[in-house]
């Protein structure tokens, strides 16, 4: 059954827009922290990375190879806007479709692969993607490229609907902006996907692909779109990142950026569409809160990471399914 | 000629003694031990402590090694793991913990043996040359020992009690269960087992490349590959897949030299291809 958008739902929703695109802005304004908005949009991106991860969770693959489409879409981006002169805009869908035909190709064959398999093989795709930036001439090396110019405006018919980053004042708020609407246009559709007809499918693949396959479920399409989409998601994260920093480099996304993909949508639940959002966010944060422990960073991130899977070992969300259950 | 593939099989022998180890985690818990590479970099440093500064025999080296890891090994199956698969509603979950372990670790290992590259004295001097091939002779010592190991433990596998209930759950944990096997204790004792062979790889290879903090990872996406060619779960798969990660290396490194640093790049693609055709590797099961 898909849920129906009632009420309380919508206006939750509409709540968190407000908060994110509203509020957080003018309390960063008032409070003078504007190094958050580039925290903040790292996290949105980093978060639509994760949520094509947990795409392919939901058809019942682990997948270790978000940082190679990542890496993929930010190169494309910034090759077309440096070499080919093209406007940011018109980048950002290509790098999506261009990571997702990619994706499309190399699926078709290493979606056969499942469990463990599938999860070595993505992860190798990481080390192919950072060793291709590498070789080839055009990623220019281990140089990368550098000196990524700022979105321009978008104007339509004489009329500006989007003005150039270089207008604003503090241009991170127009990147936090960009990234925090693109993360909820993402997760919107994802949790209309999710819902729908298809994602009733992908979760029917998911329990059983054989039992799917056998009541006339097209397992191999489906799953290539999933790992598409996956894909696509990936590619737009990382191409706006790309812009963000203004130079891509074949170490940006390398393993630990896939590993860490896939481990917010652990942290956050995979059974819930947001727990990525949540999982990138508390890891990201939590990351960042323990730079002062210094040298100890890592082994207190790594050990507090264990303790959370030995008490929540279905995710963040699931504490409050489980007060749902109880009350 | 005759160097690369002495080089290969130099390589492979160390290579297959890291598979081993994941390959018989994997098969017994069917759990994808990120950890793997971290377990042979502190294999690595015991050798170093031991036998490098405490300059006791390299011997007493390969043993502390050994024991550190099979304990740590024990530790963590025993009060991580197990914890984990008993609460988890998705076996998948295995693999964040596996990724913390790794995490974790990393760090303890770099703040207890700091980041500089370690190496230690060689445990046999000279150089074997024959016709056209030049060997040190610490390799081909390290070689042999890397293929004694792989041989008792092939050995143990097929003919002593516990080899044969691991080879048991391996196949049908229920039905191991069923037939009187405490599994618990194996996985336990599988899961020490494997480190310990994590742990031996690094005491060994300490003594010729040198160990650093940060080749835990890398060293794990190699145990990956090798156990994807051969086949996951599988030992003759884990042997077979480290040789030919091997050769391919060291062919690799020669041949394609002139094209700059593409042999990695190659490899990943041929194993794409590879596994495109046969998902399973060699010789793995279906569906693992």
């Amino acid at each position: 059954m898909t849920p129906r958008a009632s009420l309380p739902r919508l206006a939750a929703a509409a709540a968190f827009v407000l908060v994110l695109l509203v509020a957080i802005p003018l309390a960063i304004t008032a409070s003078h922290r504007t190094d958050l908005y580039y925290t903040l949009s790292s996290v949105a991106l980093l978060s639509i990375a994760s949520a094509g991860v947990w795409l392919t969770f939901y058809i019942g693959r682990i997948n270790i190879g978000q940082g190679a489409y990542a890496l993929v879409g930010g190169y494309v981006s910034a090759i077309l806007v440096t070499t080919y002169g093209l406007s940011f805009w018109l980048s950002l869908p290509l790098a999506g479709l261009f990571c997702a035909l990619v994706s499309a190709v190399i699926g078709l064959p290493i979606l056969r692969l499942r469990g463990v398999y599938f999860a070595m093989v993505t992860l190798v795709l990481t080390e192919v993607a950072r060793l291709s930036a590498l070789a080839l001439g055009i990623t220019n090396g281990a140089k990368g490229i550098t000196n990524i110019p700022p979105p321009g405006p978008i104007s339509l018919f004489g009329l500006t609907l989007v003005p150039s980053f270089d207008s604003f004042a503090e241009r991170n708020l127009a990147f936090y902006i960009l990234s925090v609407v693109m993360m909820i246009v993402c997760f919107a559709a994802l949790y209309r996907l999710v819902n729908s007809r298809v994602g009733q499918l992908f979760a029917a693949m998911r329990q059983n692909e054989e039992l799917a396959s056998s009541m006339g479920v097209n397992v191999p399409a489906l799953r290539v779109l999933a790992y598409a989409i996956s894909s696509f998601f990936g590619g737009v994260g990382g191409a706006i990142f790309a812009a963000i920093a203004q130079s891509i480099y074949p170490s940006s996304f390398t393993v630990n950026d896939s590993v860490n993909f896939m481990l917010n949508c652990f942290l956050g639940g995979l059974g819930y569409v947001f727990g990525p959002m949540l999982g990138t966010l508390v890891l990201y944060f939590g990351w960042d809160l323990l730079f002062q422990t210094g040298e100890y960073q890592l082994l207190i991130y790594s050990g507090v990471m264990i303790l959370l899977m030995l008490l929540l070992p279905n995710g963040l969300l699931s504490l409050r399914l489980r007060g749902r259950s109880a009350s | 000629m005759e160097q690369i593939v002495a080089n290969g099989l130099y390589l492979g022998a160390q290579y297959a003694l890291i598979a081993l180890g994941l390959t018989l985690i994997f098969a017994l818990m069917n759990v994808l031990n990120f950890a793997h590479g971290q377990m042979y970099v502190l294999g690595g440093f015991v050798t170093y402590e031991v036998y490098g500064l405490l300059r006791w025999p390299f011997v007493v080296a390969l043993i502390a090694s050994a024991l550190t890891l099979a304990v740590l090994g024990a530790l963590i199956e025993r009060f991580l793991f197990r914890t984990v698969i008993r609460r988890s509603e998705r076996e998948e979950s295995t693999m964040l913990l596996a990724a913390g372990i790794a995490y974790f670790l990393d760090a303890a290992i770099l703040l207890l043996f700091g980041e500089k590259q370690r190496g230690v004295r060689k445990i046999v001097t000279g150089v074997f040359s024959w016709d056209n091939l030049i060997l040190p002779w610490d390799r081909i010592v390290v070689a042999g020992l890397a293929a004694l190991f792989i041989v008792a433990f092939i050995l143990m596998m097929q003919f002593t009690k516990p080899g044969r209930a691991m080879r048991a759950l391996a196949q049908d944990r229920t039905a191991a269960q069923l037939m009187g096997v405490p599994v618990e204790f194996y996985s336990l004792l599988g899961f020490a087992l494997g480190a310990m062979l994590a742990g031996l790889a690094g005491g060994l290879l300490v003594t010729i490349t040198g160990v650093n903090s940060g080749i835990g990872g890398p060293i794990s996406i190699k145990a990956f590959m090798m156990v994807m060619i051969g086949g996951a779960g599988v030992v003759g798969g884990a042997i077979a897949g480290g040789f030919i990660l091997g050769m391919l290396e060291s062919v690799g490194l020669s041949v394609l030299h002139a094209y700059g640093d593409i042999t990695y790049l190659a490899i990943f693609a041929a194993l794409l291809v590879f596994l495109a055709i046969r998902p399973n590797g060699l010789m793995g099961k279906p569906w693992g």
